[in-house]
């Protein structure tokens, strides 16, 4: 296999164009997956015959809760390259991760709670699946901590990359949680290809919107990864080609 | 269209939903934006001041 293209997405100025002429492309598909999602979710699709229009919460909160784990794994793979292989590039694109995949978490929990009142008669309660998501939102705050506190940037790269490598035990915690312990929280709705448990009409809008999120995710990400790049080059003549300064 | 806005009588959890989502996808974007700008702002400093260096050495 060839494998140039992997290391010269390694590559700064390689990478930060890259990342600018694909960043439009992610954010115009997902406005569109998400306004396609959020017509179809919220106006076509029918009521639920148990939990009648309050079902509607799962068109933001599977994709957001779906989006807070795909980050998670994001990042962690992002720092596993950037630790193994020494890519600056991939150390950047794992540090962009965190606060969009911290603000996920946080919405994927608050929504959950919201749809867990009406449903399950409680705000919140200790049960595997909402505690491992919390736990999930405290690594990612562990995760930024660490960064900020400490100043070089090589070590907050290598120190946060372990600390996000030691905590992908926890996704497969989130994903199986419904299935190992007696959960509050329902089983999988989507990961069962024999026979899912919608109808197209309300199956459809969900998983659009999820794609919307994850094109979201994609953009957003490259838009702070640009970011992380420039500040992780010192000098370094392209910045100065590209900005337009003499050099 | 009221019918449609109560939410089947679930608007109280629906809409605050919505909303919250809406908030933290517009933030993400605000805040990206903001720390691109940012570090381009500084890479074009540190740049210019380096051509200055270079100019007067």
């Amino acid at each position: 296999m060839d494998w140039t293209w992997f290391h010269r997405f390694g590559s700064p100025p390689h990478f930060y164009r890259i990342a600018g002429t694909l960043i439009p492309w992610f954010a115009w598909l997902a406005a569109l997956c998400g306004l396609a999602g959020l017509i179809g979710g919220l106006g076509l699709a029918p009521p639920d015959y148990q939990q009648g229009d309050g079902y509607r919460i799962i068109y933001v909160h599977v994709p957001a809760a779906v989006l807070s784990t795909m980050a998670y794994a994001a990042m962690a793979t992002a720092a596993g390259v950037g630790l193994i292989w020494r890519m600056n590039v991939a150390h950047a694109v794992a540090a962009s991760c965190a606060a969009i995949g911290a603000s996920f978490t946080f919405l994927a929990l608050v929504t959950g709670s919201l749809w867990g009142r009406p449903m399950w008669g409680t705000y919140w309660e200790w049960d595997p699946r909402l505690t491992s998501e919390l736990v999930m939102l405290f690594l990612y705050l562990g995760y930024m901590g660490l960064r900020g506190a400490i100043d070089d940037t090589a070590r907050a790269d290598r120190a946060s990359a372990v600390l996000a490598l030691v905590g992908v035990i926890n996704l497969p915690i989130i994903h199986y949680s419904v299935d190992w312990w007696n959960s509050l929280h329902q089983g999988h709705t989507l990961l069962k290809f024999a026979k899912p448990s919608m109808p197209p009409s309300m199956l459809v809008p969900l998983l659009l919107l999820m794609l919307g999120f994850v094109l979201y995710f994609a953009a957003i990400v490259l838009v702070r990864a640009r970011g992380e790049v420039l500040r992780r080059e010192r000098n370094a003549r392209w910045i100065a080609e590209l900005l337009g300064a003499p050099s | 269209m009221m019918q449609w806005l109560a939410m089947g009588g679930y608007w109280m959890y629906v809409w605050p939903s919505y909303l919250l989502t809406f908030l933290v996808l517009v933030l993400n974007v605000g805040f990206a934006q903001r720390s691109a700008q940012r570090a381009r702002q500084e890479a074009l400093r540190r740049t210019q001041s380096a051509a200055a260096q270079q100019g007067r050495s």
